[in-house]
């Protein structure tokens, strides 16, 4: 039971990196971005490939974000500069990713036990490698997801930071501070999936293996934890988005892993976190609204 | 000096609704004029303020700053120098940021948006002057959200934040109308002390005919893309509500409203 516990808020903590992509496309930038089901698994098969030629297992998760990051800036390039609409320039990317990801790292590419990952590997080691590998996961889920939302908090304080808010809150007003409000937008496209491609990276670690359908449903899960957190906290102006976000993926995947306990086929996850999905959707807009209207 | 010329504009060419509005319209406007633009609704006032914007293309024509053509400058880039307050009160503002971070990002404007502080807590007690002198109170509330304020005190925001940095033009879209009477009185008093204070080249479109005749150096009516009354200096002073009423009922009287 225990065991199970631990293993659910792991997962919780390193979805929580996708779901910081997701807050800063849907809440801050109020942009549905479906290019997340691509970089996801993007960042997975880049991690795969450079895993298995032997590079250092840190240094595949700063190689998953500069693609993840190259995801983004195509979704944002294509809806800014061609002028597509929002959800249609990330379905063109995502269906072009499947392709990319496919010749990247097949449709399935397992990383061997010998090859070590940001887990095993010395640096983890050295610190906490007197404890057994599963607490040395939620140990290493835990640190980089808080230094994740830490430097996303100090980002949206800054001005660039600043910017980003004011896009997605009064894209006209970006435009009277005499700044190109596409060019902000394709910005925060960048750094989300960026972070997309990190979270897909760090799941293709843990699990030691890449496969070219495990994006799918990635953008139904994100923007269900952003809405759980987001909707929960929603009286508490002390607790940030972004703590808000980590605790809503937690609760998610508690739910998801009680579904299964509860007897439920693994084929039918995906019908059960868009049902879920719907639901929270619902519940949210139920108690108000769950998106601001500009 | 902003000097529109021979300005075209047509909308929707080549469709049952093509609607000729501007044809080789001439405006310019001299430095430190205040000028005041009245209307029917359809008269191209709004037009006019979205061209020199860039924020709707033009046919042909040019339109020209200092002598300098701007017509290849995108919106954005033009606000550089231009500042603008909109009829909707949250047009001006973003809703779910303080007026601290509201203030904050005005007051940027025209720099590097880079990775330093986005607020500067050195200019907190300027921006608390500055919003003392709008005598809304609203110099205790830096930390309150821009939504949850009214409308009035919103686009009083909107307006220091418009006028912050130094400008070229400040461009004023009925920026009263959305407002009740007393609170439209109060915003164009603080309009016609800023503007006075600043030295600042403005352009206001107004459906209050009072306003149009009490504040500013010049006033323009238009009708259909035209220009059918120009007054300024003594002129303008000694116009009065009834003259351009009656100019304007005959007007509207054309046009079948």
């Amino acid at each position: 039971m225990l065991d199970m516990i631990i293993g659910t808020v792991t997962q919780g903590l390193i979805y929580a990196l996708l779901s910081y992509g997701i807050y800063i496309t849907y809440k801050i930038l109020d942009f549905p971005d479906l290019t997340v089901d691509g970089s996801f698994p993007l960042g997975a098969a880049v991690t795969a490939v450079f895993l298995v030629k032997g590079f250092d297992p840190y240094l595949t998760l700063l190689i998953a974000m500069a693609a993840g990051a190259l995801a983004g800036l195509a979704t944002g390039l294509i809806h800014v500069r061609l002028k597509v609409r929002d959800l249609l320039a990330g379905i063109i990317t995502m269906t072009a990713l499947f392709s990319i990801n496919l010749q990247i790292g097949g449709s399935n590419l397992s990383v061997e036990r010998g090859i070590d990952t940001i887990f095993t590997a010395p640096p983890t080691m050295l610190l906490f490698g007197s404890m057994p590998l599963m607490y040395r996961k939620l140990i290493v889920a835990f640190i980089l997801a808080l230094i994740f939302k830490l430097l996303l908090d100090a980002y949206l304080k800054t001005k660039s930071g600043m910017l980003l808010r004011a896009v997605g809150d009064n894209s006209a007003l970006v435009t009277s501070l005499a700044k190109d409000n596409g060019r902000v937008k394709i910005l925060g496209l960048v750094l989300a999936n960026a972070l997309v491609a990190l979270a897909g990276a760090i799941v293709c670690q843990e699990q030691r293996s890449f496969s070219a359908t495990m994006g799918t449903g990635q953008m139904i899960f994100g923007l269900a934890t952003v809405i759980i957190g987001t909707t929960l906290f929603r009286k508490l102006d002390f607790v940030k988005g972004t703590t808000a976000v980590v605790i809503g993926s937690i609760l998610y995947k508690a739910c998801i892993q009680i579904a299964i306990i509860a007897g439920l086929p693994a084929n039918l996850l995906k019908l059960v976190t868009a049902v879920l999905f719907l639901i929270i959707l619902v519940l949210g807009g139920m108690k108000g609204k769950v998106k601001q209207s500009a | 000096m902003l000097e529109l010329k021979n300005i075209t504009k047509t909308y929707n060419p080549g469709t049952v609704t093509e609607m000729c509005l501007f044809k080789d319209f001439e405006l310019s406007v001299k430095d430190g004029e205040f000028v005041s633009v009245v209307g029917s609704n359809g008269s191209g006032k709004t037009s006019m303020l979205n061209i020199i914007c860039g924020s709707i293309p033009i046919d042909s024509g040019d339109c020209l700053i200092g002598g300098e053509s701007i017509n290849k400058q995108k919106d954005f880039v033009r606000y550089k120098k231009i500042g603008r307050v909109y009829q909707n009160p949250s047009m001006g503002t973003c809703p779910n940021m303080t007026i601290l971070e509201n203030l904050s990002l005005a007051d940027n404007k025209g720099k590097h948006f880079g990775l330093g502080k986005g607020v500067s807590k050195k200019r907190i007690d300027d921006y608390k002057a500055m919003l003392s002198t709008l005598g809304l109170g609203l110099e205790d509330k830096l930390n309150v959200k821009m939504g949850s304020l009214s409308g009035g005190q919103r686009q009083a925001v909107a307006l220091l934040m418009a006028t912050m940095t130094p400008l070229d033009f400040l461009i004023l879209d009925e920026h009263t109308a959305a407002l009740d009477p007393h609170t439209a009185d109060i915003i164009m008093e603080l309009t016609d002390k800023i503007v006075r204070e600043k030295k600042l080249t403005a352009i206001m479109v107004t459906h209050n005919l009072r306003y149009a005749v009490e504040y500013g150096s010049r006033l323009i009516m238009m009708d259909k893309g035209h220009i059918v009354l120009d007054v300024d200096g003594e002129k303008k002073k000694n116009t009065k509500v009834e003259d351009i009423l009656d100019l304007f009922t005959s007007i509207s009287i054309e046009c079948g409203n």
